[in-house]
């Protein structure tokens, strides 16, 4: 095989050599190298195929631009699909293969498709696959399959990414010549600044120039200052608000596997004060009939392994041109060993320019080119006046590489996400930035200005990329989703002349490049098939990532365990060493059950129940919010957030309370007590814990900052212990405390502090079980040993500890409604039954609501309780509630199953539910229907309290 | 990502912050003597400017105040934040 | 005629495809017409087909500020689905179901609509409970649905960690069988086209700056390209609902937000149905293309940028990565924003307005992609017969002031809460 490497020059180290394999073929390279230049070095140029009509494609760019050379990187669970052979940096070991392609790359089956590719324009899907309608599947799972690129990874990810948050005045993207003298400029200022370029090596443009030594002062200088900080393999993809820019820098993606702790990628938030964006420009390519065969490049890109990789790109070049950049070009390649057997120019000129060995072809234009897996020639002609081909003018030149350069384009994509707009230049045949965005300076080539480099100062002078009106062969405009100049034409034909509808028509510029190559040669075609200038035919929006961002380093460490943090009780331990089996609540884990040996949760649970109804049983409730009230308007402040009264609430004693939202809802439910005459502490639910320290915050603040109140959560200062049930008080008066817990002493709804065990403690003789029940709060670090001191003076009472689902036993037989299934932000408290609970003697948050039609009238869901007919069937959960004579017709809903449980208490399952105007129909018989899981069971509509509806034991 | 200067803090980023809606809809003093166009108003209707924009914030992962931030809803420049300007219906600064 | 079919795809193949006529028109307006719909998305576009095809109102125009489609309707993550507790709205998304089931072929157009299951993952026997209540509530409503405990779901969707070792393990889901996803830009150029065949003019490049009232009610539009009457005057224009009806007086329970979505990279199929993810904000489905489509929340501020933050896509990814740590290596190529009208109780507003002539279309929040079809629908029966179809009457605007507000997710009314 032809070795295409030079001996000398570049920036390889040919001290290192690398070896890497390619479709399974082994290679050879030198650090330095990227996947790309190594394959061309070792003479392989075919190395991908296009996306929908899998035409050979070889390596057509030098980076980020590159639409063709897109492989599949690494093995296993780090394989990756769609990375550019550019930007791979070749490491010792490099596995890289080919894809979408089968049975392979040089045979593609699929490749076929070309044969019929005339009956597929764009948009040719829009047009059929209609009929018949039930196969539609099997047309699109065809679809499917055929589309697509590489194949994703299997396996996760074994590498690690992390994010981090940087500051800096300046921000300079780019590390080529304009950026390098900005930084250094600002840098020698004082600011503090930071550099990000995409490449492992700094100096852009300057590297391909051969003589990279101006740029290797700048950064010499620029790296001994402390106040600059050079970040290299790193892009900037974002630019988002108030100056914060996303970057990623890769970490460890030109290693084999990241250094052992090293992340793979770092996600950068930056915020910069300002930004100067130097990111260059980028080359266009010309626009003719199979203009995408391997072998066809960008001349900044030949240039660039030439010079910077040492390798020669092909033996015998032709170059293609609009410009006077070419010239300089042919000179670098003829130097390089590469002949250059022709320039054809577009252009009608009359000054002409020799290179010696040469031939120069004025006005005329390439119209098509041979060569079957690689090129190996091309048809040039004269144009006419209307740049059409010249009959007869007609002549093949044989070469293997074709340079395409159609001049270049700024890349402004960073300028236009800041909002910034574009005016189209005549001259250079671009846009480039219109005004300065605030926070925002654009310099050099990104700016439209090439004055510094050595090859796109000929910019001037351009002319039209397309070389042929009539768009019979393919002329590719995008090479990576293969839309041809004839599909923007036939966009623009059938009515898609915005330049956002022939995008979407053709998906022009939608592949993994954004475009970066082919949305100007689009613009071109499309103003010429709309007749109208570039500028009016505009540019599509530039949407960030600039270049595509890794998910993982989106993610960074919010992966695995750490999507969300985890919230632990205080007694967290002790239940799982006492074995209970968990059950997510929010971010919490609670006890659901606690089985003993050979025990199903039905049995373990049921249990549970008895034991609280007969004995006693306790229960971790540490995860119920807290909120600590101070100040001497506390009262007044309770008062006009709950429905009922809280101002004759005594110091001592708590009080159950109801908060709407003011809409008139049922925002949350929980106690309050009253600790001395301006404090006071409430309680709320698990879930909605934060949600009403903000909706409490929000009327103080907000609504009535007049009122004094000083609130504080404090739930995770303490650990809570229900302990319920007709022995409870035998349990506590069986330990050391000085609070007195008889009946007289400690009321229903009274609360004393003290000690238990020699633990500081707060008791409530608060119930949701029903029974008699006492929870005891305890500073948090004494969770523990509260809980097992518990445990172990219950004993002789027979202590059962249980969980939320015994807890929903004991709530539903009570007939307790609960934040969710009951009230689900759509109840009101009337329609729980508590329409007695709202005062008519005070404003509270929701009231006026109330007055509303759709609220006050007659057909709300009310809470109810229901018992199956059959005293047997379980109710089934989540069932709609349907009146007999409606129940095979469309329904009109009766209502739903909230909460469906057995109760061990009446042994027979009960449920509450949400019944229409239920209240008014105890004793209606209904069908609860399930139709997911094909079940109906009669039932009987009830009071909702099914279980000691007086209250007496709660009272005991 | 915004970066909200909170009077008390300085300058955090937005996910420190909780977002409350339209800073002038002021809830009127006394509901019950309201009648139901003017509560309905309060509770659902917003001009939802499209420019200059006066809202609330709440500073939950810091000193939880609820704060009133002048933003441009168009280029999400924000123009002003401090504590509470009243009364609240009035427009702005 | 110009009828799509293979037939006249291999003529005109033969023919190098010089043949085809534009999809529309592109008249200058009239000064008056019988309905004028501003906006021209999906809902404008379909309101003004069923305007022509059910109603016979042919002399209609759709004003469109810019390119038709390069709304909402654009942008969108193409979720179709009919999964609703509530009656009033699962009604209404289920006709939507069923014109989506018939659309390419009514609309001679292929909108790719892709009946591949749409399934809401629980983490939680709460979830679960509650999923349970929305299906038998969808069954009942005669909307298909099945209930999946987590070996139905890794059956379903293989590539997803239904292990327990995670931080939200999957308990179950709820599968809608006929939901899935389009081709959102068919849907609009199909829905143009088929119009146009029925003589509605669609105007691009109109931007509607004002609304004439006169004592009868409204009278006309002034646009940028004139003035333009019409008694009868529909406004469909997502985001912007409330500069419009600001423009007629009337002020609306609608803050605009900024909701984004993003693509990865295409690779070949690894996902075939549209998953939603219960412990986090994250949808996903894979396009046709081959890329995997996602969205999450909203950013959660009023905005009118049509571009949005970081927070939201890292949630995204982080939310992906829970379900599917194997797509940890692929790449986000794409991400944008879209206005939308969030309301006060989550649900659309669709109907007649406090200004005789003057409809509104609005208020869809995050899910009115599903509802093209069936909004057009009774928008176009409540323009023509000047009221409310069976199927919007609890949808129409006077629902916030009779106390009877639609929210499916009981969040109270915090716009940016839904
Ligand atoms: C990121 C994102 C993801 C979404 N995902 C889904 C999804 O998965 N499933 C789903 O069902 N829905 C989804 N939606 C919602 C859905 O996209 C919209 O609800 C729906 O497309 C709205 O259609 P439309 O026709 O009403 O609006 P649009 O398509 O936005 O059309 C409104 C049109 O009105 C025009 N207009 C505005 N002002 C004027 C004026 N003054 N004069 C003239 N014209 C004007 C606009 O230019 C625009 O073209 C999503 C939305 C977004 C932003
Ligand atoms: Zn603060």
């Amino acid at each position: 095989m032809a070795d295409f490497r030079l001996h000398s020059g570049g920036l390889i180290d040919r001290d290192r050599k690398i070896s890497f394999t390619f479709d399974g073929r082994s290679y050879q390279g030198y650090h330095g190298d990227t996947l790309a230049s190594a394959l061309l070095a070792n003479g392989v140029r075919l190395v991908g195929r296009s996306f929908k009509y899998h035409r050979p494609r070889g390596i057509y760019g030098l980076g980020g631009e590159e639409p063709n050379a897109l492989v599949r990187l690494r093995q296993g669970a780090r394989a990756e699909p769609n990375i550019r052979a550019t930007q791979i940096e070749l490491y010792e070991g490099l596995v890289a293969r080919s894809q979408n392609n089968w049975p392979s790359l040089r045979w593609d089956a699929a490749s076929a498709l070309g044969l019929v590719s005339r009956f597929l324009p764009a948009g040719f899907y829009y047009k059929t696959f209609m009929w018949p309608r039930r196969l539609w599947p099997h047309y699109e799972n065809f679809i499917r399959r055929m589309a697509g690129m590489g194949r994703s990874p299997e396996a996760p990810d074994p590498d690690h990414y992390e994010k981090c948050h940087g500051h800096c005045d300046v921000l300079v993207i780019g590390g080529g010549p304009a950026g390098l003298a900005a930084a250094l400029t600002a840098a020698e200022g004082g600011a503090q600044v930071w550099l990000a370029d995409e490449g492992a090596q700094l100096g852009g443009g300057c590297l391909n120039d051969g003589d990279a030594s101006a740029a290797r002062d700048t950064i010499a200088a620029l790296e001994s200052l402390d106040n600059v900080t050079l970040l290299r393999r790193t892009s900037v993809f974002g630019k988002y608000d108030d100056h914060l820019y996303g970057l990623v820098e890769r970490t460890g993606d030109h290693l084999a596997s990241p250094d052992l702790g090293m992340p793979r990628q770092r996600l950068w938030h930056l915020r910069a004060g300002r930004a100067v964006l130097a990111s260059g420009a980028i080359e266009r390519p010309l626009v003719f009939a199979n203009n995408d065969r391997p072998g066809v490049m960008l001349t900044s890109a030949a240039l660039g392994y030439l010079r910077t990789y040492a390798v020669r790109p092909g033996s015998r070049a032709v170059i293609n041109t609009n410009n006077d950049s070419a010239y300089g070009a042919a000179a670098i390649l003829a130097a390089g060993g590469i002949e250059v057997a022709a320039i054809v120019d577009h252009r009608h000129m009359k000054e002409r320019r020799e290179i010696p060995g040469a031939e120069i072809l004025h006005n005329h234009a390439i119209i098509d080119t041979r060569g079957k897996k690689g090129l190996t020639g091309v048809t040039v002609a004269q144009l006419d006046i209307n740049g059409d081909a010249v009959p007869g003018s007609e002549r093949q030149l044989a070469c293997d590489l074709l340079c395409l350069s159609g001049g270049f384009t700024p890349s402004v994509h960073l300028y236009s996400q800041a909002g910034g707009k574009l005016a189209f230049r005549e001259d250079i045949q671009s846009l480039v930035p219109k005004s300065e965005v605030p926070g925002m300076t654009v310099v050099g080539a990104a700016n439209g200005d090439f004055g510094e480099s050595e090859f796109i100062a000929g910019g001037a002078a351009m002319d039209r990329p397309v070389s042929l009106r009539k768009f019979r062969r393919k002329q590719f405009i995008d090479l990576q989703n293969d839309v041809t100049a004839a599909d923007v034409e036939l966009a623009a034909r059938e009515g898609y002349r915005s330049v956002e509808h022939v995008k979407r028509y053709t998906t022009l510029g939608m592949g993994t490049d954004q475009g970066k190559t082919s949305n100007l040669n689009g613009i071109a075609v499309l103003s010429d098939a709309l007749d109208r200038p570039p500028a009016e035919v505009g540019v599509t929006t530039y949407r960030p990532p600039y270049t595509p961002v890794t998910i993982g380093a989106l993610a960074g460490r919010d992966v695995g365990p750490f999507l969300a943090p985890d919230r632990r009780t205080p007694m967290q331990e002790c239940h799982e060493k006492a074995g209970a089996a968990f059950v997510p609540a929010g971010l919490w884990q609670r006890p659901h059950y606690y089985p003993r040996p050979g025990e199903t949760m039905t049995e373990a649970v049921n249990r549970e129940v008895l034991a609280v109804r007969r004995n006693v049983g306790i229960v971790d409730v540490s995860t119920l919010g807290r909120i600590d009230l101070h100040g001497p308007d506390v009262a007044e402040f309770l008062n006009r957030v709950y429905i009922n009264g809280f101002k004759a609430l005594a110091v001592g004693m708590c009080r159950y309370g109801v908060m709407l939202r003011d809409d008139g809802m049922i925002f949350d439910d929980g106690t309050v007590a009253r600790m001395a005459e301006t404090h006071f502490i409430m309680t709320t639910t698990t879930a909605n814990a934060g949600p009403v320290m903000a909706h409490l915050e929000f009327y103080l603040q907000v609504v009535w900052p007049e009122l004094r109140v000083h609130m504080t959560s404090i739930t995770d200062q303490w650990a809570v212990a229900a302990v319920a049930g007709p022995r409870s008080r035998d349990l506590l008066d069986s330990l050391d405390s000085d609070i007195a817990f008889a009946n007289q002493a400690m009321p229903f709804m009274a609360w004393r502090g003290g000690a238990i065990g020699g633990i500081p403690a707060q008791v409530f003789r608060i119930s949701f079980s029903g029974e008699l029940a006492y929870e005891i709060a305890v500073p948090a670090d004494y969770g523990p040993a509260m809980w097992e001191m518990l445990l172990a003076a219950g004993q002789e009472f027979d202590v059962n500890p249980y969980g939320t689902e015994a807890l929903t036993t004991l709530r539903t037989e009570k007939g307790h409604f609960v934040m969710g299934p009951e009230a689900d932000g759509r109840a009101t408290a009337d329609d729980m039954g508590l329409g007695a609970m709202l005062s008519s003697r005070k404003e509270f948050v929701g009231r006026r609501s109330l007055r509303l039609p759709g609220l006050a009238g007659g057909d709300r869901l009310h809470l109810v309780g229901l018992m199956p007919v059959d005293g047997r069937s379980q109710i089934p959960p989540g069932a709609i509630l349907l009146d007999k004579e409606m129940a095979g017709r469309a329904p009109d809903k009766a209502g739903h199953v909230t909460t469906s449980v057995f109760s061990p208490s009446l042994d027979k399952p009960i449920a509450l539910a949400m019944a229409r105007n239920g209240r008014q129909r105890l004793g209606a018989q209904l069908w609860a229907h399930s139709p997911l899981d094909n079940r109906i069971v009669e039932v009987v509509i009830t009071d909702p309290v099914f279980v000691d509806p007086m209250g007496e034991r709660l009272r005991a | 990502m915004l970066l909200i200067d909170c009077p008390h803090c300085g300058p955090r980023a937005q996910t420190e912050f909780s977002y409350g809606g339209a800073a002038n809809v002021a809830r009127p003093p006394a509901p019950e003597e309201t009648d139901d166009a003017a509560w309905i108003e309060y509770l659902y209707l917003r001009d939802n400017a499209k420019g200059q924009h006066d809202e609330l914030w709440q500073h939950i992962f810091g000193c939880r105040r609820w704060l009133q931030l002048r933003r441009d809803v168009i280029s999400h420049e924000i123009i002003s934040c401090s504590e509470l300007r009243r009364p609240l219906a009035e427009d702005g600064p | 005629m110009n009828r799509y079919s293979f037939a006249s795809l291999v003529r005109h193949g033969i023919m190098g495809h010089r043949g085809w006529k534009p999809a529309w028109r592109d008249p200058e307006p009239k000064t008056n017409y019988d309905a004028v719909i501003v906006g021209g998305g999906g809902h404008g576009l379909a309101s003004a087909y069923y305007l022509a095809k059910n109603h016979g109102l042919n002399n209609v125009a759709v004003l469109e500020k810019g390119w038709l489609g390069g709304g909402n309707t654009g942008r969108n993550t193409t979720i179709v689905r009919s999964n609703y507790l509530l009656d009033s709205n699962a009604r209404f998304y289920e006709h939507g179901m069923k014109l989506w089931e018939g659309l390419s072929r009514d609309l001679n157009f292929n909108v790719m609509f892709s009946q591949r299951g749409v399934i809401n993952l629980a983490h939680s026997k709460g979830q679960l409970e509650a999923f349970r209540r929305r299906g038998n509530a969808m069954r009942l409503n005669g909307i298909d649905a099945e209930l999946l405990n987590r070996d139905d779901v890794a059956a379903l969707v293989p590539g997803m960690d239904v292990s327990g070792d995670v931080r939200f393990p999957v308990e179950g889901g709820l599968l809608q069988p006929r939901g899935g996803t389009a081709r959102h830009d068919a849907v609009a150029w199909g829905y143009a086209r088929a119009a146009d065949r029925r003589g509605v003019d669609i105007i691009q490049n109109c931007e509607v700056t004002g609304i004439r009232r006169d004592h009868a009610g409204v009278s006309g539009v002034e646009t940028s390209r004139g003035f333009i009457a019409s008694k009868r005057i529909g406004l469909a224009v997502a985001g912007h609902s409330t500069q419009l009806a600001a423009m007629a007086g009337v002020r609306l329970p609608i803050e605009s937000h900024v909701l984004q979505a993003m693509v990865s990279e295409p690779v070949k199929p690894v996902l075939d149905t549209v998953v939603t993810f219960g412990a986090g904000h994250l949808y996903v489905s894979q396009s046709d293309k081959g890329e995997l489509v996602m969205g999450g929340d909203i950013d959660g501020y009023n905005s009118f940028a049509q571009r949005g933050n970081l927070p939201v896509i890292e949630h995204v990814a982080a939310c992906l990565l829970a379900l599917f740590p194997q797509f940890s290596r692929l790449r986000i190529l794409r991400t944008w924003g879209g206005i939308m009208d969030m309301t006060m109780d989550g649900s659309p507003i669709i109907g007649t307005t406090p200004v005789p002539g003057l409809f509104l279309n609005g208020g869809w929040c995050y899910g009115g992609f599903k509802a093209t079809p069936a909004s057009g629908w009774v928008f176009a029966h409540t323009m023509a017969t000047g009221q409310p179809h069976a199927l919007n009457a609890d949808l129409c605007l006077d629902r916030f002031h009779r106390g009877r507000a639609l929210d499916e997710k009981g969040a109270g009314p915090k716009p940016w809460a839904h």
